[in-house]
């Protein structure tokens, strides 16, 4: 073996390059990032199951294109990268747990298209991470299988409910992972663990083989430590799929492409009355009008919007979510997956005690408000009344964009809180994504990008940037400026630590 | 508005969920807690705007109607927890006890 390989140093460009010159092979990236698992994760606990012989397969394929001569230009663009995959997506060879009970057996019969293309793209899969149960949380708590921690303070939730695809890139056990954001659940993490995390427009990557939340929002989309990861993994992934009558055919793009052009006469607003919402952290705050003061600098021409129904959007969402998921989880009645009870004396006590003894407390709250929400006498003031505030908030941000390319909050109100903080007060927790919200309610674009530590807190802070439908190039391009002008450091304590 | 004990009943019997008495209590008043924040969304006037369900308009896009493989039965039954003779197996239906 040569030197080891410290993955949390080397992003996938480099990984991909260094194995096409036979500096190291794709086995040995691959067993470098199962050894980083192994000394991290009891800490951490990113995954709910780890694939050494799924990877090693994966890993030795890219290794036989290069031993046939496969140089830099032959091989896929994610060659010997090491990734891993929300828990909610099915890869064959694995369990698609979502976190409960109810599925803790369920075996994949067929691969989710993102997870597929991730593969056909050269990714080495080296798990399935941990979420809160069914992706219902913002803190990864309500995972069944006990909580993911922040590799920043292990005494932190890493924020959810794609925790455990954050905590994993920010502690380099995996290079690229995938999560899914149907309130904000990859941008909310990716801003707690200090990673770089994006929801794509919806309609840009297929949901088939993820288990649905809610289908009107949810969509699925990569976190990484670099700006340019995330586009390569959106090259990977975006697409039309036959699968998912909802995914969008759009002619293909290079993320890349232009990049790295800055931001000169790019129209970028700061959303002021979001910014001035109760409950955002001072630090937070300032970080926010900071980053605006720097892309002036840097010849952008900034101004402030206000998004006036966005205030809505977190009563919107939680009807439309709610009930959404409501009627996608009818579908775990104990028969043709899942828990069952054993001696049921007929079927719908059969279904009645099998999903209450499968489903967690906050899967169980959730579907209770979205029954409630479509059921007779109440479907009009709720989900109807909903969908025309979804209504409104589209058009507050089609004006915006009207006026401005790309537009600035900060992702969440807060830096990471302690484990156990907010767990009793579920109101609490789902206030934690009024900022990350209706960007899904709109179905456009959004990024977190980390763009310091707080002044108060010493945890990650994230901006999130929003941009209008299919301007996913756009926002990156934005991105990818204020990361080079800011050269924030993701290496968090837990793995500063390790070497020490 | 205020859900009641009978209510969180009824809701649970709609969304099959065996309730105890603890999470019935439980639910009734955090169901109630998140209703008071949600029923902002009452104070709108919204009267003449259209509903969105996607915000993303596609038409119907069908794709070649072309065979092709399905899941075979042994994957389809691969996660029951019970099956006979190559099916699903479920309690009997008829002369069962739903209240309906």
């Amino acid at each position: 073996m040569s030197t080891p390989i410290d993955l949390s140093t080397l992003d996938a460009p480099r990984i991909r390059a260094a194995i096409a010159a036979g500096e190291f092979t794709a086995r040995e990236a691959a067993q470098a990032g199962l050894e980083r698992i192994e000394a991290l994760d009891g800490a951490v606990h990113a995954f709910n199951q780890v694939t050494p012989d799924l990877a090693f397969a994966a890993a030795d394929r890219i290794d036989a294109l290069v031993a046939g001569g496969a140089g830099a230009d032959e091989l896929p663009p994610l060659a010997g990268v090491p990734v891993a995959f929300k828990d909610n997506m099915n890869l064959i060879g694995t369990n698609t747990t979502c976190s409960s009970r109810i599925l803790e057996n369920y075996q994949s019969v067929y691969d989710c298209t993102a997870v597929a293309r991730m593969l056909d793209a050269g990714a080495v899969p080296l798990g399935k991470l941990n979420m809160d149960e069914f992706a219902f949380g913002s803190s990864t708590e309500n995972s069944a299988f006990g909580p993911t921690h922040n590799p920043w303070d292990t005494d932190r939730v890493p924020g959810g409910s794609s925790g455990g695809s954050a905590a994993a890139v920010s502690a380099g056990m995996a290079a690229i992972t995938l999560g899914s954001d149907t309130g904000g659940s990859i941008r909310q993490p990716g801003a707690l663990c200090g990673v770089v995390a994006m929801k794509p427009t919806y309609g840009r990557v297929s949901r088939y083989g993820c288990v649905a939340f809610a289908s009107s929002l949810d969509q699925i989309g990569p976190f990484s430590k670099t700006v340019e990861e995330t586009a390569l993994a959106l090259n990977a992934i975006c697409g039309k799929d036959s699968m998912d009558a909802t995914s969008v055919t759009r002619p293909a793009e290079d993320f890349t492409e232009g990049l790295n052009d800055g931001v000169k006469g790019m129209r970028i607003a700061i959303v002021r009355d979001m910014l001035e919402m109760e409950g955002v952290a001072p630090e937070v705050k300032a970080s926010t009008l900071a980053m605006a003061e720097k892309y002036a600098a840097m010849g952008a021409e900034v101004g402030e919007v206000d998004l006036p129904s966005a205030q809505y959007g977190l009563s919107a969402y939680y009807i439309i979510g709610p009930a959404e998921a409501s009627s996608n989880l009818a579908r775990f009645d104990g028969i043709r997956y899942g828990h069952r009870v054993k001696d049921a004396e007929d079927v719908i006590d059969l279904y009645m005690r099998s999903r209450a003894e499968g489903f967690g407390p906050e899967s169980i709250r959730r579907i209770m408000l979205g029954t409630y929400a479509l059921s007779a006498g109440y479907y009009d003031a709720y989900y109807g009344q909903a969908q025309k505030a979804r209504t409104i908030i589209i058009r507050d941000f089609e004006r915006a964009f009207a006026d401005y390319d790309v537009l600035l909050t900060p992702t969440t109100p807060t830096t990471a809180f302690k484990i156990g903080e907010k767990s009793a007060d579920p109101l609490s927790m789902y206030l934690s994504d009024i900022y990350t919200i209706p960007v899904n309610l709109a179905g456009i674009c959004g990024l977190s990008i980390p763009v310091g530590l707080g002044a108060d807190s010493g945890l990650p802070i994230g901006l999130q940037l929003m941009g209008t439908h299919f301007a996913e190039s756009t926002i990156l391009r934005a991105a990818r400026a204020l990361e080079a002008d800011l050269k924030f450091d993701t290496t968090p304590p837990v793995v500063r630590n390790l070497g020490a | 508005m205020a859900l009641s004990e009978s209510e969180v009943r009824h809701v649970a019997m709609l969304a099959r969920l065996a309730l105890s008495e603890t999470q019935v209590e439980t639910l009734r008043v955090e169901l109630n807690s998140i209703l008071g924040h949600i029923d902002t969304i009452q104070q709108l006037d919204l009267a003449d705007v259209p509903p969105t369900a996607h915000a993303i308009p596609v038409v119907n896009e069908t794709r070649p109607d072309v065979p092709r493989p399905g899941l075979s039965r042994e994957a389809a039954l691969l996660n029951a927890p019970e099956k006979e003779a190559g099916a699903f197996l479920i309690p009997q239906m008829t002369g069962g006890g739903d209240e309906s």
